[in-house]
């Protein structure tokens, strides 16, 4: 990989302003960002260590009822602190890549990344969650702009990511057994108000919300709800794992599995 | 800055380019971790870091952080580690290039509680790839240091 000037912050504030410079960029838990900087796609003049900042750590419930998980949290940690509080969203960390994958990787590396078949974009977007930065506080529904395309701005950390915890919740991934990313997943949230479903791994736009299924299952919660819907192959990802019409399939497939799993 | 690896001090690398397993293998003489892949794909560079496991590979030296266990620190002078036996005892490699990395792992598999089925090692193993298909007899030999430990 190139060289580059390496800084290991103690706080947001120092990280964003070590983040101000041409060509620098933040590093999460690595486990993307080293590999596409050892194949020479990314070449940062100035690398900024996030792990180290101890206010970007761990997992709480907020007096508001969401879920809070600091930016550099790693999968392993939201599966052990979140199993109580949060179910759904534990079970889809600890289903993130392999066991080392997710001791180190960290939930707001995934979602700055915003790979199509990533785990938590499909989290944050069914449970609406509210992405902090270091600059401002962005909304679910405005975050993911396409396939590795979010409304972040270059060098923009993201510090928080806040879910409203759901009642009752489920995250279904047809596991592309040698990558382990979802060859599509599909994570159902409902609330109280309404029921939030959104699909990673399927779309050439990356992760969307069905939202169809979102209001037949609004009125009535059950896998047989959404017998009657069907999901258009146009614009899903065609690869050699499978065609567009297959993952149309999946994520109607995956969806009634969810639903029947949410707890 | 020092880096702690099986119980000795060594020194951090200059360049922060410098992963955890180069540094390991090319200056410290520590060459029992394997490079594989070197893009966190393979597992072959699987080490502890405080228990848990990582990929050597993807780790800047200099973010290192905590106690580093590695295949050379698990024997205790002549006397093999219980996981190293069992893959010994099940044949539970072919050409042995992955070896490591999958003990190291096996190791952190057993002691997290991962071992409880074939199926559940197979899970918690996905992680670290064997090319000659060694799996079934990785799977025995987790299965056995488990049972070993739960019969106590």
């Amino acid at each position: 990989m190139h060289n580059f000037d390496f800084v290991k912050p103690g706080t947001v504030a120092d990280a964003a302003a070590a983040l101000q410079g041409d060509e620098a960029q933040p590093l999460g838990g690595g486990q993307t960002l080293i590999p596409t900087m050892k194949q020479r796609l990314a070449a940062p003049e100035t690398l900024v260590s996030l792990i180290g900042i101890a206010e970007m750590q761990g997992v709480c419930k907020t007096d508001a009822g969401e879920l809070s998980i600091g930016g550099a949290t790693t999968h392993a940690t939201v599966e052990a602190e979140a199993a109580s509080l949060f179910p759904g969203l534990a079970g889809l960390a600890g289903r993130i890549g392999d066991p080392a994958v997710r001791n180190r990787g960290t939930i707001g590396g995934s979602l700055a990344n915003n790979d199509p078949a990533a785990c938590y974009p499909a989290a944050a977007l069914a449970t609406g969650a509210t992405i902090r930065t270091d600059k401002r506080e962005i909304a679910a529904d405005d975050y993911f702009q396409g396939m590795f395309t979010t409304a972040l701005d270059e060098g923009e950390i993201i510090v928080e990511v806040r879910m409203p915890i759901p009642e009752k919740s489920n995250y279904q991934k047809f596991l592309q057994p040698a990558s382990r990313f979802a060859l599509t997943g599909v994570f159902v949230a409902k609330y109280a108000d309404g029921v939030r479903v959104a699909v990673t791994g399927a779309s050439e736009e990356g992760v969307f919300r069905w939202t169809e299924a979102e209001q037949a299952l609004g009125s009535n919660f059950a896998a047989d709800a959404i017998s009657g819907l069907s999901v258009s192959a146009d614009g899903m990802i065609n690869d050699l794992h499978g065609t567009p019409e297959y993952r149309a399939h999946l994520v109607k497939v995956l969806t009634g599995r969810a639903v029947m799993a949410a707890a | 800055m020092t880096l702690c690896i099986n119980g000795a001090d060594y020194p951090m690398p200059n360049d922060p380019r410098t992963t955890l397993l180069d540094h390991m293998r090319e200056k410290l003489n520590l060459t029992g971790t394997k490079k594989g892949c070197d893009h966190g794909q393979c597992g072959a560079c699987t080490v502890l870091v405080d228990g848990k496991r990582v990929l050597s590979c993807l780790q800047l030296a200099q973010t290192v952080r905590g106690d580093v266990t590695t295949i050379e620190g698990l024997s205790k002078n002549d006397t093999l580690h219980p996981m190293q036996a069992a893959f010994l005892e099940h044949d539970a490699y072919q050409c042995g290039f992955c070896t490591p990395g999958q003990i190291m792992s096996a190791v952190a598999c057993v002691s997290e509680g991962h071992a409880g089925s074939d199926a559940e090692i197979a899970d918690w193993m996905s992680g670290n790839l064997c090319r000659c298909a060694a799996y079934p007899q990785i799977r025995a030999a987790i299965a056995s240091v488990a049972q070993a430990e739960a019969e106590g």
